[in-house]
């Protein structure tokens, strides 16, 4: 018997579709068909979607394309026609956008069919999805645990099988700990590798739009088809983009690097447990272990904070009730309308970082942080470099501990912050990270590890990522790319 | 006491590139409400400057045509505050690392070459307009308008090296006059197309070190800056007489009234928290970029005033009224080929532009009625005396009424120039005849009578006669009557 469309993964969706096996409209409403449904309303991972929206991009879907049918789940932050644009922030009530984001064009132009927008962390300034608006998101492998976030639905949705592929973003972790947190594939490219274009900035020298998906075959195909070059977005890059066509092509003769001294950063034992396997089933495919002393970036945490703050402050400042979104309706002067609409409409997160990044650039304070943090990247930026020199890519844990409660560090800014260790120097460096799910605990809660690679190495990134995918202990997720896929333990 | 002004001036020069700095919308004076907007210049969540490269390169004009260093890497930052008018509440600039830097404008001065120098040159870009407050029932209400919001400018800031108001407007006046002969603006100042801040301080004369310097906002003419300036430097005289302190301050000055008005004090300056934008990368100019900028600059125009004055022989006033702008150098340059350059000069400077302002022509529509080649037609027949001075000023109306050489439009008029003896000779009899008694007076050594006379013969002619031949004729034929 062949398993229902929801369970497929993107490149079987859109070969059944591309043959005329599938609609795309039955194809874009597998995840809600069913059981999806029912997922949703625990796991509350989408925050704007209509059945008709969904059948109008469904019909002007291309049937030939690569991702053609496939729906795809997108973070609240990027643009779209065809629903809201909030960032899950009460400042962007009701705002739709007059444009698609540049990656938006380019799923639609390869036959993918945006069924929604996902939760997210507000203003994606979060690493648990509790920050937003429309109340959390749950990890739908224990709904008292966090998805991890920003992108914490788009994450959880490809997680219970809502779409097999979605889109986040990624400024400090947002797109890889998460994946990390749910079990499922996050990749964050080179920073200018997907365009910016309609993504709401956040720090934009670090923002960068990523790819969640259950297979690394499906985050090679969406790369391939949303990378390049943007003459919307001076910062894209312009160079040739990699060619990951040999995603599935294993690891023989690729160096990877081993943390040695790893134990010593506060990681949970059972994650040094995945790395351990993961670097024994690379070996036994091919690749060789290349150990080094690796801390990464002794500055990195409080550079990012100050950079990404700093940024915040500036980008954010758009959001004055002048023009669009939320206007507070106690101002009789322009001062009032700017305070009370930005106190009504921002959260206490979003708030803290603005203020955090506008004493950061102020007068008198600017060398002291902003430059100094810029300093501190660039030398960053520099020991990655010189470790890429030894190895095509490294692995390390996406977080130090697997999914944390809801509310365990809601009250402790710093926690949460330093919870970013491991993914913000990918950030930081412009260098490429990708998540590989490993398998559960004991206790049946996903682990992972993360790989990061020197610019452009999306391709070494993938094939790894696949021969994890195959040879490794991923005992949830099918050794098989064509199919399957079982629900998590609902508890 | 008598004190010494020191005055630095940040100009602001519109481009007038096709469209805006960071967007594709077009750069128009006068079209509708918000019509020239998009995502970018609104700053929309998710839109992203991208640098309009023309924009650059009249930049670099500018630059260039003053002697700028040019910076092979340039940063654009963003100078954060809050406006209604200012879509991003942030606007885009450049600060620590501009385009050029250095250079100097010279000048002209009552016949003594001045040069004023600069501190730098850089790129930005405008924000749009509010108009404010109007009352819509209870409620008084702000209008924001975004057309002009990302219009390309060029900043322009001066060492503190003028002194007068009469400096100040020199050198605006000079810039002005730059900046349309390179073609990159208008520099029409009701238009905004050119704006001027003044900085201002006074010290004791002979003193070196700088007074406390407030700031001109609002200059809107060259008129104004001359007046906000003179009002400044009293009210500052004023207060240093009185003991008082200059309190580092911002200052409004209203045109209509003559007034200058506290804007905010240095308590209340804004902290612009630059840094770079991370939107935009480094700003790279090759050397290649620059010599092909430079070698497509136009004859500068303190380099064609002179040149005119050598060339043509004209004096320094014509040569500076005739070298702007840069259409008008061309068509006098068109007019004076062959023909006499000074007689040229003087009907350009008297005639046409007269003609212009009591019309309210824009020249090009001067140049498209009389092309170079009418207007030399023209000028050969004053040269040649066939014209005289009454129907010569009658003759070019015409010109710029109607289709055809002058010698049609005279046809057209019925127009028959007396110049011979011949035509003229039975007049000037008739007139001595009919005159006895200016005639005898003249003739008994009272000259001054002459001119009576001469008018009568022109009167007679229906003013078509030729004056110089009309005193030849008269001189000769009273000459006679003595003998």
């Amino acid at each position: 018997m062949t398993s229902p469309l929801w369970q497929h993964s993107a490149a079987k969706l859109a070969a059944l579709v591309r043959t005329g096996t599938a609609t795309p409209q039955t194809a874009a409403e597998s995840g809600w068909d069913g059981p999806g449904a029912a997922w949703e309303t625990d796991v509350h991972a989408v925050v704007h979607t209509d059945r008709e929206a969904r059948h109008a991009a469904a019909a002007s879907a291309d049937r030939g394309g690569p991702l053609a049918g496939v729906p795809v789940l997108v973070k609240d932050n990027l643009c779209t026609t065809d629903y809201p644009t909030t960032c899950c922030s009460r400042i962007l009530a009701g705002y739709h956008a007059p444009y698609d984001a540049t990656v938006i064009s380019r799923l639609r132009a390869a036959g993918a069919v945006v069924v929604g927008k996902g939760n997210m962390d507000e203003f994606a300034m979060g690493s648990s999805t509790e920050h937003s608006c429309y109340g959390p998101t749950r990890n739908p492998y224990d709904l008292a645990r966090v998805p991890g976030g920003s992108s914490g639905g788009p994450a959880a949705a490809v997680a219970y099988g809502l779409v097999p592929v979605s889109l986040g973003s990624d400024t400090g972790g947002s797109v890889r700990q998460p994946a990390a947190f749910c079990g499922v594939y996050g990749l964050k490219p080179t920073y200018g590798r997907f365009s910016r274009y309609g993504l709401v900035a956040f720090g934009s020298s670090l923002d960068q739009v990523g790819v969640f998906a259950r297979h690394a075959g499906d985050v090679a195909t969406t790369f391939a088809a949303l990378a390049g070059p943007d003459p919307f977005d001076a910062t894209s890059r312009t160079s040739p983009v990699p060619d990951v066509s040999g995603w599935d092509s294993g690891v023989k003769g690729l160096r990877f690097g081993w943390p040695a001294n790893l134990w010593q950063a506060g990681v949970e034992p059972v994650l040094v447990d995945a790395l351990e396997r993961s670097a024994v089933a690379l070996e036994r495919a091919g690749a060789t272990r290349v150990p080094f002393e690796f801390l990464p970036g002794e500055y990195g945490v409080a550079a990012y904070y100050l950079v990404a703050t700093a940024e915040a402050s500036s980008n954010l400042a758009r959001f004055d009730g002048v023009r669009y979104g939320h206007r507070s309706a106690d101002a009789d002067d322009v001062r009032a309308l700017y305070t009370h609409t930005r106190s009504e409409g921002f959260g206490v997160e979003v708030q803290r970082r603005i203020l955090l990044g506008t004493y950061a650039l102020s007068s008198g304070y600017y060398d002291a942080y902003y430059l100094k943090a810029q300093q501190a990247r660039t030398r960053i930026r520099h020991e990655y470099e010189a470790a890429f020199t030894r190895c095509d890519f490294m692995l390390l844990p996406a977080a130090p501990s697997i999914a944390f409660r809801l509310g365990e560090k809601i009250d402790d800014p710093l926690a949460m912050y330093l919870s970013d260790v491991f993914t913000i120097g990918a950030n930081l460096a412009g260098i490429p990270g990708l998540t590989v799910p490993t398998g559960l605990t004991a206790t049946g809660l996903p682990t992972a590890v993360q790989l990061l690679g020197p610019e452009d190495s999306e391709a070494h990134l993938l094939r790894a990522g696949r021969a994890l995918e195959v040879g490794g202990d991923v005992t949830r997720l099918s050794r098989d790319h064509e199919v399957e896929f079982a629900w998590p333990t609902k508890r | 006491m008598a004190y010494e002004a020191v005055i630095g001036l940040e100009c602001h020069i519109q481009l007038k590139t096709r469209t805006k700095m960071f967007c594709a919308c077009p750069v128009e004076f006068g079209a509708d409400v918000n019509s020239n907007v998009c995502p970018v210049c609104l700053g929309l969540p998710g839109a992203l400057p991208r640098l309009n490269d023309r924009a650059v390169d009249y930049a670099l004009r500018l630059g260039l045509a003053l002697g700028c260093q040019i910076r092979a890497e340039s940063v654009f930052a963003r100078k954060n505050y809050f406006y209604p008018d200012m879509p991003k509440n942030y606007q885009i600039t450049q600060y620590d690392r501009p385009l050029c830097e250095g250079g100097e404008l010279p000048v002209v001065m009552d016949g003594v070459e001045r040069r004023f120098e600069l501190t730098r040159i850089h790129c930005e870009e405008d924000a749009g307009k509010s108009f404010h407050p109007e009352r819509v029932g209870e409620r008084r209400i702000s209008r924001v308008e975004f057309n002009r919001a990302g219009t390309p400018l060029l900043e322009l800031v001066t060492e503190p090296v003028l002194h007068t108001p009469a400096e100040c407007s020199a050198f605006l006046t000079g810039l002005r006059r730059l900046v349309r002969a390179l073609g990159i603006s208008d520099a029409d100042m009701e238009k905004g197309q050119l704006r001027c801040d003044a900085n201002v301080s006074l010290r004791p004369v002979g003193a070196t070190a700088l007074g406390t310097k407030a700031e001109i906002k609002n200059l809107n003419s060259i008129k104004g800056v001359e007046k906000g300036v003179t009002a400044e430097i009293a009210r500052q005289s004023r207060a240093l007489d009185a003991g008082e302190k200059i309190l580092q301050a911002t200052l409004l000055y209203d045109a209509d009234h003559d007034k200058l008005a506290i804007m905010r004090t240095k308590e209340h300056a804004h902290d612009y928290r630059y840094f770079p934008d991370p939107d935009l990368p480094v700003l790279c100019v090759s050397d290649e970029r620059v010599s092909l900028v430079r070698s497509t600059l136009p004859e500068l125009p303190w380099v064609l005033e002179e040149r005119f004055i050598e060339q043509y022989g004209l004096p320094a006033y014509d040569a500076s009224v005739l070298s702007d702008p840069p259409e008008l150098a061309a068509y006098y340059e068109a007019c004076a080929k062959g023909a006499e350059a000074k007689l040229a000069s003087n009907w350009l400077m008297t005639e046409v532009l007269r003609i212009l302002k009591e019309r309210e022509w824009p020249l090009e529509r001067w140049i498209q009625q009389v092309p170079a080649q009418r207007m030399r037609g023209f000028l050969a027949k004053v040269a040649a005396r066939e014209l005289p001075g009454p129907l010569a000023k009658q003759a070019i109306e015409w010109l710029a009424d109607e289709a055809g050489t002058i010698d049609d439009l005279l046809a057209r008029h019925d127009v028959r120039v007396q110049s011979s003896a011949e035509d003229l000779l039975p007049l000037v009899r008739q007139v001595i005849d009919e005159n006895p008694v200016p005639v005898s007076q003249y003739l008994s050594g009272r000259t001054a009578t002459f001119g009576f006379l001469v008018g009568q013969v022109m009167k007679k002619s229906g003013g078509q006669a030729v004056p110089q031949t009309v005193q030849e004729l008269l001189k000769k034929e009273l000459a006679d009557r003595t003998q």
